[in-house]
């Protein structure tokens, strides 16, 4: 964990008591900003902002489109069921054996998210043939690939799995796979919407 | 002001609050686990080592594994998966990584453990370069956890090489 070592060292320097002002100044503002903006928008406002700003934010520190994705099979059991999520991170570093990366087959729209079992890194380009499995199916991807193909290339891979939380992607997987619930949940939204006195 | 909706709202928005700042604790608290694995892996025997009809090298082994991976497991871990690589260089690639063999640890009484295999995995090579060639045979281990971020580790154990001749 370097880089808390390094705030706590910038911290201790002798410019801490610039920084501080700096960041109470800044918060004031901040402050300011949060309170006009909750006049506009109201209670519900508030809180859809404050999904998106999450997301967002997820989306800078992960350095990923889709920071986050919703396992939708048992091939990675016991690890992964269905229905949880995983967070996504995709650094520059090279990929090796027993990362478990997400990626893409041309061709297929869902992503697959299974374990890194052969890598071969070229000498002369240093591009990475990789070969993926998942860790509750009997044999390896191949059988998924496209026609041919026997590896993965890099710009197949969207991201690594760096962290997971069981079950809360269940709504997704209900609302996805019985669209009649979406439309309940919307509806019911809607109204609520309507109805409200504030 | 104190209708039943606007409770629940409240409710259900503060449970969630709850639950994610425990979750987010839990996986903390895995940094304060300091392990000390340890592993030996011995190759036994090369079963066979032959040319495949398509130019790739192919070897079959047979390895004994021994480990003790108990400190790894907190009160935060689900599961340990585990595999085998065997890592080498070729005038072709830079690194190759090819593994042989995998398992699932899922309490810290199967963590010390031994082993008797020969390789789940098929150990083709990209090419034929392996007579001869020295290879390391690296224990990897990925903590997966009930809630929260994922380790990863390996120990990485020298000295082994291929047969000079096909057999």
């Amino acid at each position: 964990m370097g880089w808390i070592g390094d705030t706590v060292d910038s911290v201790k320097s002798t410019q801490i008591r610039q920084l501080l002002t700096q960041a109470v100044s800044l918060g004031n503002v901040l402050s300011t900003i949060k309170v006009v903006w909750g006049i506009l928008v109201g209670n519900r406002g508030m809180i859809v902002t404050s999904a998106l700003i999450i997301w967002k934010g997820l989306m800078c520190v992960t350095g990923s489109e889709s920071p986050v994705v919703v396992v939708l099979s048992g091939s990675m059991e016991p690890g992964f069921k269905r229905g949880d999520i995983l967070f996504l991170h995709m650094s520059k570093d090279p990929i090796r054996a027993g990362e478990i990366v997400v990626f893409n087959i041309d061709g297929r729209e869902i992503p697959i998210v299974h374990r890194v079992i052969k890598v071969h890194e070229r000498q002369d380009t240093g591009e990475v043939d990789v070969l993926t499995k998942g860790d509750n199916n009997y044999g390896d991807d191949r059988l998924l690939y496209a026609q041919g193909q026997l590896y993965l290339q890099r710009h197949h891979i969207m991201g690594r799995a760096v962290g997971f939380l069981p079950y809360v992607g269940w709504v997704t997987i209900i609302m996805t796979e019985k669209p009649i619930i979406k439309y309940i949940l919307i509806g019911a939204l809607g109204l609520l919407v309507i109805t409200s006195k504030d | 002001m104190h209708s039943f909706w606007y409770r629940l709202n409240g409710l259900l928005t503060f449970s969630v609050t709850i639950l994610a700042i425990m979750c987010a604790i839990a996986s903390l608290s895995d940094n304060l686990n300091t392990p000390s694995p340890s592993a030996e892996i011995q190759v036994m025997n090369i079963n066979w080592f032959q040319k495949q009809p398509q130019g790739n090298d192919e070897v079959s082994l047979t390895m004994n594994i021994s480990a003790d991976l108990q400190s790894l497991f907190t009160w935060n871990t689900k599961q340990l998966f585990i595999f085998v690589a065997a890592e080498y260089e070729t005038p072709k690639n830079s690194l190759n990584q090819v593994s042989l063999w995998d398992a699932i640890i899922p309490a810290k009484e199967h963590a010390k453990f031994w082993i008797h295999t020969s390789n789940k995995y098929r150990f083709v090579d990209q090419g034929n370069y392996l007579r001869g060639k020295e290879f390391n045979l690296t224990l990897h281990w990925h903590v997966m956890p009930k809630t929260g971020k994922m380790f990863a580790d390996k120990i990485v154990l020298t000295g082994y090489s291929f047969p000079e001749e096909y057999r």
